[in-house]
């Protein structure tokens, strides 16, 4: 078959990985866009290693990889996400800044269990920022 | 054009067309399914170039695994942003960066591969499978490093702040 057709499909998924990393807002939506890049990658690597001499299968055997680090990456990233909405309350990447201290308490907190918890946290500030400065 | 040349162009314009709905959807969760859609299709797509291993291994780790954690993902912080989308200009931008990629990439891959048809030849499973564990062990073995390695801190991230709490 001609390698024509595999690698303008891989072209494509690439632009539209770029677009839905830069067009989103949503933190994990942004993340969709970078599983499509990842996704270009390892079909240009199926398709030069299925119509061309390979001795050593590193197409198919780096596609592996690469779908290997592409779950560790979800998995790493997501929790950063999750992360970030326990502190902000929000995955929205065009907000503002919002000025977290070293103790994990940010200084805008939505979510209404946080909130509930603030005075009694506020009791446990000072062992937990010692705890901080011994790290 | 060959029996191949036309499955191929059928199972990538689904694959298209779904990863375009994946990004381009305002509900969270049907953008996560469009790109369940997208890597099914991708998966076909491998298996029309006659790479079954890494087709399967596609369909169990993006569509089974990955996938459900982005879905879960998307439903714990749903709310988590008042607009998915950034504002029109900046999508403009964002689509006109994406197909200059888009015919970037394809003018060079196809300008350095042609359009002349070969022989679909790829390696069997069984030599696949003596190549990962002759040639190329050493960084497989790397690669359950790195796994572990984002397990731990995944469970590190995710339960920052946790400790304290459970504490009072």
């Amino acid at each position: 078959m001609s390698p024509a057709l595999p690698l303008l499909l891989a072209a494509l998924l690439a632009g539209i990985g770029t677009y839905g990393v830069l067009a989103r807002r949503h933190a994990v939506l942004m993340l969709i866009g970078v599983e499509l890049l990842l996704a270009a990658a390892g079909l240009v690597l199926v398709t030069v290693g299925q119509l061309g001499p390979d001795e050593l299968a590193s197409g198919a055997v780096l596609t592996l990889f690469i779908i290997t680090i592409a779950a560790a990456e979800i998995v790493v990233a997501l929790a950063v996400v999750m992360a970030m909405y326990r502190t902000r309350g929000d995955v929205d990447l065009t907000g503002e800044a919002s000025s977290a201290d070293l103790t994990g308490e940010a200084t805008n907190i939505v979510l209404p269990e946080a909130a509930d918890a603030t005075p009694s946290r506020s009791v446990h500030a000072g062992p937990g920022s010692g705890e901080g400065d011994a790290r | 054009m060959t029996s191949r040349d036309v499955l191929f162009a059928a199972v990538g314009l689904i694959t298209a067309a779904a990863a375009v709905l994946a990004v381009t959807n305002r509900k969270v969760l049907h953008a996560g399914l469009w790109l369940v859609v997208a890597l099914g299709g991708l998966a076909g797509c491998y298996l029309v170039l006659g790479a079954e291993l890494v087709a399967l291994v596609q369909l169990l780790v993006y569509v089974g695994a990955v996938v459900v954690l982005i879905l879960f993902a998307l439903m714990l912080t749903r709310g988590g942003a008042d607009e998915v989308d950034t504002a029109p200009g900046h999508r403009w931008l964002a689509g006109a960066v994406g197909a200059g990629v888009t015919v970037l990439l394809g003018g060079t891959l196809v300008a350095a591969y042609g359009w002349e048809s070969r022989e679909v030849a790829g390696p069997s499973s069984r030599s696949i499978g003596e190549q990962i564990f002759g040639t190329w062990v050493w960084p497989f073995e790397l690669l359950s490093l790195l796994l572990l390695a984002a397990l731990v801190a995944a469970v590190a991230v995710a339960t920052t702040g946790w400790g304290r709490r459970a504490e009072r």
